[in-house]
């Protein structure tokens, strides 16, 4: 499981460096991030923009994360590859995370490796 | 009879190579991870991107099913996926001698079915039937022998390097 996590502008941002988001690897998915973003205290976006494969464990882990760190923070995502957004569209989940294009227009900031 | 076999084997460049894909694997994630890689793999060349996207996510969710319910009790068990490729798209079939499917399971659900996982309430699990109901075409399963087959087609748009 390799995330990498790095703060823009107060915003924690978590850099997903997986292929799939399955259930292969959901739990362990959920754990990281929620050991990752304990210290977060506002927004959290997840950058999902190396991820090409989701399903439907890996939606229910997204969902299980924003649950966790609501309501004082707000979990959104960033860069949805087109097999990811198709399962965000089908399930209309779309409808309740915030959803943004690319990162790139944030200033970059400092990146810590986070296994 | 063995060197009968081998012949007819090697003898034929049997147009129907390649066209067929079958493989038994443990019913655990990693394993279907593998069965997914391979069999995306083999087809790959015949389907859009998004296609294959499609292909992908119903295979995942079928044999995550498998992996999650079938085998509840032995704790164990063996998945068996084929696949044939014909000229309008692919037939899939998977099989394994678990549990029997709940009839819910295969229940036909309309868009706005009363079943499904409703965004706002935040499920965290539920859309795994759906997504197939949604996305497979000729669904179709049956209970034979203590053993479940559960098959599906997907068409597919002919693509140019399809020659």
């Amino acid at each position: 499981m390799n995330l990498s996590a790095e703060t823009r502008s107060g915003v924690l941002i978590v850099h997903v460096e997986e292929e799939r988001l399955d259930a292969a690897i959901a739990i362990r998915f959920k754990d990281q991030i929620r050991e990752l973003t304990s210290s977060a205290t506002s927004r959290v976006i997840l950058d999902l923009s190396q991820v090409t494969f989701l399903d439907s464990s890996g939606l229910g882990a997204l969902v299980a994360i924003m649950k966790a760190l609501a309501p004082k923070r707000q979990l959104e995502l960033a860069g949805l590859t087109p097999n990811v957004e198709k399962v965000f569209r089908l399930t209309r989940m779309d409808s309740v995370f915030p959803i943004h294009g690319d990162l790139s227009q944030l200033a970059s900031g400092d990146v810590r490796h986070a296994g | 009879m063995r060197a009968e076999r081998a012949q007819a084997g090697s003898a034929s460049p049997d147009a129907a190579e390649g066209r067929i894909f079958h493989t038994s694997f443990p019913a655990r994630p990693q394993a279907v991870r593998e069965a997914l890689r391979a069999a995306v793999a083999r087809f790959a060349r015949l389907m859009s991107a998004d296609e294959a996207g499609t292909f992908e996510l119903i295979l995942a969710e079928i044999l995550n099913n498998v992996v999650e319910h079938s085998y509840q009790d032995a704790g164990e068990g063996t998945v068996t996926l084929s696949i044939v490729q014909d000229r309008r798209g692919l037939s899939c079939s998977i099989s394994d001698d678990g549990v029997p499917l709940p009839e819910d399971c295969l229940r036909r659900v309309l868009p706005d079915d009363p079943g499904r996982p409703r965004p706002d309430n935040l499920p965290e699990g539920g859309f795994g039937w759906f997504l197939i109901h949604d996305l497979a075409e000729e669904l179709g399963y049956q209970r034979d022998a203590n053993r479940n087959l559960l098959a599906f087609r997907l068409p597919l748009c002919p693509q140019k390097e399809n020659a």
